[in-house]
């Protein structure tokens, strides 16, 4: 094993938290690393944490982290935050509601920004997600912003994914219907004091009842439970929740093992597959300058866009 | 395509004044030109200061401080990130301090002091220069 793996390994913060920058840095010299990390991940239970802007997910992770250390379990948080797609900056204030943590060996807090990856969110949360496994976190808990493709497949990656809502977000969950209540194990209704819960409660409900027959048939019905995190009210309960679903995992085909089910490893070898072909074939136009050409042409009208990426694509195919 | 390093800042606010407005504009200024800002909220130690830094892996910590400690704080992060083998971040800070102060505390390393009244492109023009994302 290389020095870098080993000290992963071995647990040093500051080789982890280096390591975690090459791969969002998006540095080629990780993979080697990453490849001898492999063997020794697979041992974390993965919790992805999503849902609207102001929800509370910071909050709640924070409590989730208390909850999890009391049962003498470590945790590894992997916080994403939006990058302006103006400056390319990003604000990553996740941490503020986490920072009683800091001074906790057996807690590992890191804040990521979207940035722009060509759908390498995925991609780079997942490794950082191998990273911390690697370092022997028990739990791993992963927040995104619920909106776009990509930070609902970083969630969808995890053991159980959670979906926060709160009170009055009426239109909201229509949004999510759409798009990740699909993907939900646990719902939780956070800042559960407030008008509305119980209306935001059975609007839930009748969602998920409306995929009765799964259950019928064995699958996963996601509890919705009522949640105050900022007073601390309702996480064991939740974290009870947590633990039936991943009973519920182990029993099915493949068990808690993911890189043992195939359904997983044919996503996330996708996902792989395209993140690096896209990145390999991106950088040889960009780098040949055919890509500038392209453009210029399409620009001055004497070729349609549609050719021009027909020629700068099949070409790379033949190879 | 490759990424391009980012340049990762963390702006913290430490011991016990509960003013961080300031901290929170220099963190839109940084994030405006294109850095990470890595806000840790209020009434931090530099113990906490610097083992989040450290788990975030910034290039700088900018330290704001209006209550009059500064002599005492931020040294104290200097001093920790020594010891923790991390003394690569360079630390910057801003606030109310004296001018007399000013001395004392890059004498002991820290690497620039911004008081009221600095105009916002001076201080990210300094992070540009002064700051480089870890290569």
């Amino acid at each position: 094993m290389s020095s870098i793996a080993e000290k992963v390994v071995a647990g040093d913060i500051r080789t982890v938290a280096r390591l975690i920058r090459d791969i969002d840095d998006g540095m080629p010299e990780v993979r080697e690393v990453l490849k001898e990390l492999y063997p020794h991940t697979g041992n974390a239970y993965v919790i992805g944490i999503t849902g609207s802007p102001g929800v509370g997910k910071s909050t709640l992770v924070d409590q989730m982290v208390a909850h999890i250390r009391k049962r003498d379990k470590t945790v590894g948080v992997l916080a994403v935050d939006p990058t302006s797609p103006f400056s390319g900056g990003a604000i990553l204030g996740d941490r503020v509601r986490m920072q009683r943590h800091s001074m906790d060996p057996g807690v590992f807090i890191r804040s990521l920004a979207t940035r722009g990856h060509f759908g390498g969110l995925t991609q780079s949360t997942r490794s950082a997600i191998d990273v911390l496994d690697a370092m022997g976190k028990d739990y791993i808990l992963v927040e995104t912003v619920g909106v776009g493709q990509d930070e609902v497949d970083v969630v969808r990656s995890a053991h159980t994914t959670v979906i926060v809502v709160i009170p009055g977000m009426g239109d909201d969950i229509q949004a999510i219907k759409a798009g990740i209540l699909e993907v939900g194990d646990i719902f939780l209704i956070n800042k559960a004091d407030r008008e509305g819960a119980d209306k935001t409660l059975s609007d839930l409900r009748l969602m998920i009842e409306m995929d009765q027959k799964k259950y019928e048939e064995g699958g996963w019905k996601p509890p919705i439970l009522k949640v105050e995190a900022v007073f601390d009210k309702g996480i064991e309960e939740f974290l009870q929740a947590v633990d039936q679903h991943a009973a519920y995992l182990a029993k099915t085909e493949g068990g808690l093992d993911f890189r043992g089910n195939q359904n997983k490893v044919r996503e996330e070898l996708r996902e792989m597959v395209k993140a690096r072909l896209l990145e390999e074939a991106l950088e040889r136009l960009t780098e040949s300058g055919e890509f500038d050409r392209a453009v210029e042409s399409i620009v001055k009208k004497k070729v349609d866009p549609y050719t021009a990426c027909e020629d700068l694509v099949l070409p790379i195919l033949d190879q | 395509m490759k990424q391009k390093r980012r340049v990762r800042v963390m702006v913290a606010k430490p011991g016990l004044d509960g003013h961080d407005r300031g901290a929170r504009i220099i963190a839109r200024a940084y994030r405006d030109a294109g850095f990470e800002v890595v806000y840790t909220g209020l009434h931090q130690t530099p113990e906490e200061i610097v083992e989040a830094a450290i788990q975030e892996d910034v290039d700088m910590i900018g330290l704001s401080s209006l209550a009059g400690a500064h002599n005492y704080l931020f040294p104290a992060v200097v001093q920790l990130l020594r010891e923790r083998g991390a003394d690569d971040i360079v630390v910057c800070g801003g606030g109310i301090i004296p001018e007399d102060d000013i001395k004392t505390l890059k004498t002991a390393g820290v690497k620039a002091v911004f008081t009221p009244g600095t105009p916002l492109d001076q201080i990210v023009k300094w992070v540009e220069e002064n700051v480089s994302p870890r290569s």
